[in-house]
């Protein structure tokens, strides 16, 4: 399964959220896993059409995901993903 | 009462029990998150709050104690819809809403950016596209639905007649004010008598930016707005509108107005010195008020700075229930004052910008 860590900002929202490996060929995949043990946070993460929001990033081996519309990149059990969000100033 | 102030930082509560006593906070949430719009229904009691997450998106919170404890509900999605111009539709931003009178308690009505109103019929579990409003001929076809201040169109104002909950008005910027006595299955627009001077033909049909809208209470045939190019008072329930701005002063531009529920010409302004120039007229903060339906107009600042102010009022940042009247600027001031009596006192400053105030 693949390792998933988030950006501490998330546990504002989802105190419980943790470092968590879940099942997933796919961001997408990945993602869906995460949603069923935190419900609600697939909204925080991506738009209501699925792709990544514009100031979300998701990292996984240490690199930018290709496809932010449809997190269709691959992902192995041994990867590390990374959902950060993107700095902003104000 | 209690008073909402949301700004681009946070919600103040603040609870006003006399004019004997200054406004008290009772609590501040949703901290460093920007409050695009609160609203209390007041028949169920209900607090809600839209916030814009830089990150995270729009969400929709609401609370049936008053802000002890909040809970989030699902936002309305147009997952599927398009935007004239063939983009995917998102809703961007929570701007308004409204609940229906008596005899439909569990409705509730939500306006948007882009231009999308949804209707609940189960007191906000769930929200279901207008599609009747989505695809009015008029939103379909580019350049009569645009945006001002933002990319896109939005609907910032639900007004629904005290007297028939399915009598319901929405104002858009820009489209303009739009209908409906069916409780929302047809829509029509109301626009005759406004003007778009930003337009090649200022008497469109559909294409007009008013800032806010509101009916009289005790009235309903009387509505009121403060519109870009003016500001515009109908007697015969937004059939037509006549401009009673000072044309070639003050009060004229400006976003925000606020109406008397029991004396039906009287209205207050919080003046912007013009289009072009989006600051306090000659860099002071001022309020006008009109007995006479606009014929006469009058300046009741008394209690306000005399110094030097960039303050304006958005359109949703100016409210009076009763006899309190609450204004909150983009400088971060927020004044009050009893209506009656019109001395301005301050109630909170060096705040951040001031989104939206509801008073309940």
């Amino acid at each position: 399964m693949a390792k998933i860590k988030f950006t501490s900002a998330l546990r504002r929202f989802f105190p419980q959220l943790c470092d968590l490996e879940c099942e997933g060929e796919s961001v997408q995949q990945v993602i869906q896993s995460v949603e069923e043990q935190f419900p609600g946070i697939q909204d925080y993460i991506l738009e209501e059409d699925g792709s990544l929001r514009k100031h979300v990033n998701i990292f996984l081996k240490e690199e930018l995901i290709q496809d932010r519309n449809t997190l269709t990149d691959a992902v192995n059990a041994s990867d590390e993903i990374l959902v950060f969000q993107a700095l902003s100033g104000g | 009462m209690h008073i909402l102030i949301g700004t681009t930082k946070g919600l103040l509560v603040y609870r006003h029990s006399t004019f004997l006593d200054d406004p008290v906070l009772v609590k501040t949430h949703f901290l460093g998150f920007s409050v695009s719009m609160a609203f209390i229904d007041q028949i169920s009691g209900r607090w809600w709050v839209g916030v814009i997450h830089k990150h995270w998106g729009q969400k929709l919170h609401f609370s049936d104690d008053q802000g002890k404890n909040w809970s989030i509900t699902k936002l309305p999605s147009l997952k599927g819809e398009k935007l004239p111009n063939g983009k995917l539709a998102k809703v961007r931003q929570i701007w308004s809403m409204a609940s229906g009178g008596s005899d439909q308690s569990k409705n509730l009505w939500l306006g948007t950016d882009p231009g999308a109103l949804f209707h609940s019929t189960d007191n906000g579990h769930t929200f279901n596209l207008v599609s009747s409003l989505w695809k009015h001929p008029s939103r379909l076809k580019q350049g009569q639905w645009f945006g001002a201040g933002s990319d896109y169109p939005f609907i910032h104002s639900i007004v629904i007649n005290p007297e028939d909950s399915n009598h319901v008005f929405i104002a858009i910027s820009c489209a303009g004010v739009f209908e409906t006595k069916d409780g929302g299955t047809t829509w029509n627009p109301r626009n005759n008598g406004l003007i778009a001077a930003y337009l090649p033909n200022p008497n469109v049909e559909v294409g007009h930016d008013p800032h806010l809208l509101l009916m009289s209470s005790s009235n309903s045939n009387i509505l009121w707005q403060q519109n870009h190019c003016g500001i515009f008072v109908s007697k015969n329930n937004a059939a037509s509108w006549e401009n009673i701005a000072n044309k070639e002063g003050i009060p004229n531009y400006g976003f925000t107005i606020a109406i008397d529920d029991d004396f039906e010409g009287r209205a207050w302004v919080i003046p912007v010195e013009s289009d072009e120039r989006r600051i306090a007229p000659n860099l002071k903060l001022q309020v006008y008020q009109t007995d006479d339906f606009g014929k006469h107009w009058f300046e009741v600042s008394t209690g306000l700075p005399k110094e030097l102010s960039f303050d304006i009022v958005l359109r949703q940042s100016f409210y009076k229930k009763s006899n309190l009247m609450v204004f909150g600027t983009t400088s971060g001031n927020v004044f009050y004052t009893d209506s009656t009596s019109l001395t301005w006192k301050s109630l909170a400053t060096h705040l951040t910008k001031v989104n939206c105030i509801f008073i309940y």
